[in-house]
């Protein structure tokens, strides 16, 4: 596929980025929040509350972690508009004058000393305002440059290394030459494999940060640790599906970053990037964990391959399933957005697999809906570090 | 088009993926070398399931299984070429 004059469809924001959905979203700061945020939603038809169980007596590095994922999931691209609601109006504030930086609408409530109800009708009134404001903007044709990819497997399975992962590792290598902004990360999983990744970085500085991170991670692992592991990484599905060490899985999951790009910077959890290339950031390798961490860090599009059937989604990062083995397309088809399980039967090239996902890419990003997102699946599940105070 | 019955990623690997449901033990089957496009064949010792990995070589403990052309953990009880490679033979040499 030639991408050199490839444009996708997309939603230029007040900042200059460019998102491929145009969500209204109701974001709660902390758990007390949900109720008010999902009756705000159930009020204005068209959007999106986003329910998660933290925010209470989060500190430090928590809960800069904390603030800076609701802030970038606010600010990312695919999102028109926010209204926030705290429990507390003071850290309502500070997060919507966090979203505000990117110039998009955005109003906040505080709960306290207004109750539900009129919390309620308050952002009732504000959303219902966006909404409509957002459903007049207009899609505009964009060069490739403009889309920002990210990467994440899950349920992997050993045809995972050998069929769809290296189909987006082709991908990435299709994307990188063109200026677009592409990461990778699930720390723990690099555990085999890390030394492919260091060679990969493109210079010592971006090598000494990659290791950093690794290590960081490493240390974790080693401190809590009650075994080798074997009951969660790799889990029970990569272990059905074949996988039978930490080394193999990572080997399989570093073929998503292609052979030639090069890993040009690291970032921290929902750190945005700065600019084009591959980026590593420093994530868990739980599914929505991760997916959420890259929509934080203003990704618009995702690639997502299985093994075994990980039927994860994003509410607002399109999640772009593909799958090469044969069982799990067929038993569940209703997940799969690109079958790449020719390639175990010699039936697709790498290169045509590749293409094939590059294809639904830019149809996903022009506005057609990911299996995940028809299916309803939201999963928004914020990282933590450790106990709240 | 022949069956594939496995695949092997690199020349040298030890094991191959077994990447069709049903094989049975005393099956021959039919592997092929993704990185150099060549063939390569094993008769099955086990049943192996799909996305199970197939020993390419006689193995013992301590030993290192290969591939990606890379060290993936480390023999705990032998197995015999053609047979089934899992978490009951070979564990993680991390963690």
């Amino acid at each position: 596929m030639n991408l050199s004059k490839s444009t996708f469809w997309g939603y230029k924001r007040e900042n200059g980025r460019i998102g491929v959905r145009n969500h209204v979203v109701i974001l709660p700061v902390d758990d007390l929040s949900n109720a008010a945020a999902q009756a705000v939603e159930n009020n204005v038809k068209g959007t999106m509350a986003l329910p998660h169980p933290y925010g209470r007596l989060q500190f430090g590095a928590d809960l800069d972690l904390h603030f800076r994922t609701l802030i970038g999931t606010g600010s990312n691209p695919n999102v028109a508009a926010v209204v926030v609601i705290c429990i507390e109006e003071e850290w309502a504030k500070k997060v919507a004058d966090g979203i505000r930086a990117s110039g998009k609408p955005v109003a906040h409530f505080g709960i306290e000393q207004h109750g539900d109800h009129d919390t309620i009708m308050r952002a009732s009134k504000a959303a219902r305002e966006y909404l409509q404001w957002a459903s007049e903007l207009r899609r505009e044709e964009r060069p490739l440059k403009d889309l920002w990819v990210s990467t994440k497997c899950g349920e992997s399975d050993t045809t995972s290394g050998c069929g769809s992962n290296p189909t987006v590792g082709n991908a990435f290598d299709k994307l990188y030459p063109h200026g677009v902004t592409l990461v990778f990360g699930e720390t723990t999983e690099l555990t085999g494999g890390e030394h492919l990744v260091a060679a990969r970085c493109r210079n010592d500085e971006v090598r000494k940060k990659f290791q950093f991170m690794f290590d960081r991670y490493q240390d974790v692992v080693n401190r809590h640790k009650t075994s080798d592991l074997v009951d969660s990484q790799p889990t029970k599905g990569n272990i059905a599906g074949g996988l039978t060490t930490i080394e193999e899985k990572a080997l399989g999951n570093i073929q998503k970053i292609g052979r030639k790009c090069v890993v040009d910077g690291v970032l921290d959890k929902a750190e945005m990037p700065t600019g084009p290339g591959l980026w590593f950031m420093d994530s868990s390798s739980a599914a929505a964990e991760m997916v959420t961490l890259c929509a934080a860090a203003g990704f618009a599009v995702h690639f997502f391959p299985t093994g075994q059937g990980n039927v994860i989604g994003n509410p607002i990062l399109p999640v772009i399933k593909l799958c090469a083995n044969p069982r799990t397309v067929r038993t569940m088809s209703e997940h799969i957005d690109v079958d790449v399980s020719g390639l175990l039967r010699k039936e697709l090239n790498p290169d045509q697999a590749g293409d094939k996902l590059l294809e639904c890419m830019f149809r996903t990003a022009n506005g057609r809906l990911t299996a995940a997102e028809a299916l309803g699946h939201r999963e928004f599940v914020l990282t933590r570090l450790y106990e709240s105070a | 088009m022949p069956t594939v019955h496995f695949v092997v990623h690199e020349e040298g690997d030890g094991v191959g993926v077994v990447v069709v449901e049903g094989v049975k033990s005393g099956q021959p089957l039919a592997g092929w070398i993704m990185e150099d496009d060549k063939d390569v064949e094993v008769t099955a010792k086990s049943d192996i399931p799909i996305g199970h990995k197939v020993a390419l070589r006689d193995y013992k403990p301590g030993d290192t299984v290969i591939k990606y052309g890379v060290d993936i953990g480390k023999v705990v009880k032998p197995i015999g070429k053609g047979e089934h490679l899992h978490v009951h033979n070979v564990k993680t040499k991390r963690w």
